[in-house]
């Protein structure tokens, strides 16, 4: 164990090799461990996200069940998949809500729409959207309350070539320096009440499956 | 020691600042400094990532042979990265949702992996987490400074949304600096942070000039700029 018996040990090829790979080794272990240890709290913390978000477009008073509760898997007219949580009283659909995507200014902006099972609107908020600060990001609920205009419309109110933004000869307000952004969130509750015209017998009659509560 | 401690301290709060001095990290700076409260919270998950990656490279250090350290360092920087992103996803989760977009940008930072070559591989323990501390200190004041300069000037608040990040007691933080400002959105967009961070550099440079000049009123180089001058 002489000190240059280590020196010319740490300059060979198998010991690089052998620290590599051990910290390559180590590394992913850690990760593992990371991803067990934290995999059932951020699952729980997103499901609180989802229920906090869901609330805000149904309200309440319209279900007894737990929102989350046997969503329905559906897929849309271009056959994406996309998942339906719906609100049940007294066994019957009172609400459904899903989320869409809406193409931006900057990128997508995820939005969800509740709607009640009459066809007519319950609720919009964008839940994420990458567009510009100061002028797009006023469809957040939190900056302007211009999402909240689509709350009781439906396609009879304003009819369905009046879903559009007042620059395309609609209805709705859009901003100045943005007119992607709103058009982009007004045609996508607009398409989201197409689809739900179009689906509506099979979206209200699918089974809701019960799944016994635990006490 | 102290002697040395207190250059280290020197040294990242201001002399070789990551940003006004070693220009590096430009990448997380300019993209998250919309608002100072950004700023705050980048430059805290950052320095933590600092700290981490400091003590973990210095106690390591003498196992790390030359020629395979750059590919271990960014290993190490990145698992620590991914940890920092996994826990404060699942227990601290509100923070997460304001830092969570630039949690990952920290690994594309190159100051973690220039102060984990130039510093961390060649130094103790001690002296290497101090290092780590005030690098990210420094990143952190840079990131503020230039987070506040945007947000005054480009949306006329200051600190907005600071509750999220810290917690109620912060709300104080939160001012409305010009009423009814309609806001200067180049300032706010990307080219924004290239034009603010110019002027903070030049800022940072007449600071230094202004520091050489008192330190030394005879020098030739206060002479050499009146001569300009006039």
């Amino acid at each position: 164990m002489s000190p240059s018996g280590s020196t010319a040990f740490r300059d060979r090829i198998s010991y690089q090799a052998l620290l590599l790979g051990g910290f390559s080794f180590i590394a992913t272990a850690l990760l593992v461990i990371g991803n067990i240890a934290t995999h059932d709290a951020i699952q729980e913390r997103r499901m609180e996200n989802l229920r906090a978000s869901l609330s805000q477009v149904i309200p309440d008073s319209l279900h007894d069940n737990d929102l989350l509760d046997s969503p329905l898997q559906y897929h849309d007219a271009t056959g994406r998949p996309m998942t339906i949580y719906r609100a049940v009283q007294e066994l019957q659909i009172r609400a459904l809500a899903w989320e869409t995507i809406g193409k931006g200014y900057a990128g997508d902006i995820r939005i969800l729409i509740g709607l009640a099972a009459d066809g007519s609107v319950l609720g919009v908020r964008v839940l994420n959207h990458t567009e510009t600060p100061g002028l797009g990001d006023k469809i957040e609920a939190t900056r302007s309350d211009w999402i909240l205009g689509f709350t009781g419309r439906s396609l009879r109110d304003p009819p369905l070539n009046k879903w559009g933004v007042r620059k395309d000869g609609g209805d709705f307000d859009g901003f100045s320096g943005a007119t992607i952004t709103a058009r982009a969130v007004v045609e996508s509750v607009r398409d989201g009440l197409v689809f739900f015209r179009e689906n509506c017998t099979a979206l209200l009659e699918a089974p809701v499956i019960h799944t016994p509560v635990m006490e | 020691m102290d002697q040395n401690y207190g250059q280290i301290t020197k040294d990242g709060l201001w002399n070789n600042n990551i940003v006004f001095a070693q220009a590096l990290g430009l990448c997380p700076l300019l993209a998250v400094t919309g608002t100072a409260t950004n700023g705050l919270g980048m430059g805290l998950a950052s320095t933590a990532v600092f700290v981490a990656s400091a003590l973990a490279i210095s106690t390591l250090r003498g196992i790390i042979t030359p020629q395979v350290r750059l590919p271990v360092f960014v290993l190490i920087i990145a698992v620590l990265v991914t940890l920092v992103d996994m826990t404060m996803n699942a227990w601290m989760h509100d923070l997460h949702k304001v830092l969570g977009l630039f949690i990952p940008l920290i690994v594309t930072n190159c100051a973690i992996l220039g102060r984990a070559e130039a510093f961390a591989s060649r130094n103790k323990v001690l002296p290497s987490v101090v290092d780590g501390i005030m690098m990210g200190l420094g990143f952190t004041f840079a990131l503020v400074l230039l987070g506040a300069a945007r947000e005054i000037l480009g949306s006329g608040t200051l600190f907005a949304d600071a509750k999220i990040l810290l917690g109620n007691w912060a709300g104080f933080l939160e001012l409305h600096l010009i009423p009814d400002y309609k806001g200067f959105l180049l300032i706010i967009l990307p080219p924004g942070g290239f034009i603010v961070l110019a002027f903070l550099l030049a800022g940072k440079r007449l600071i230094d000039q202004a520091l050489a000049r008192r330190g030394k009123p005879l020098t030739a180089v206060p002479a050499a700029n009146q001569r300009k001058a006039i």
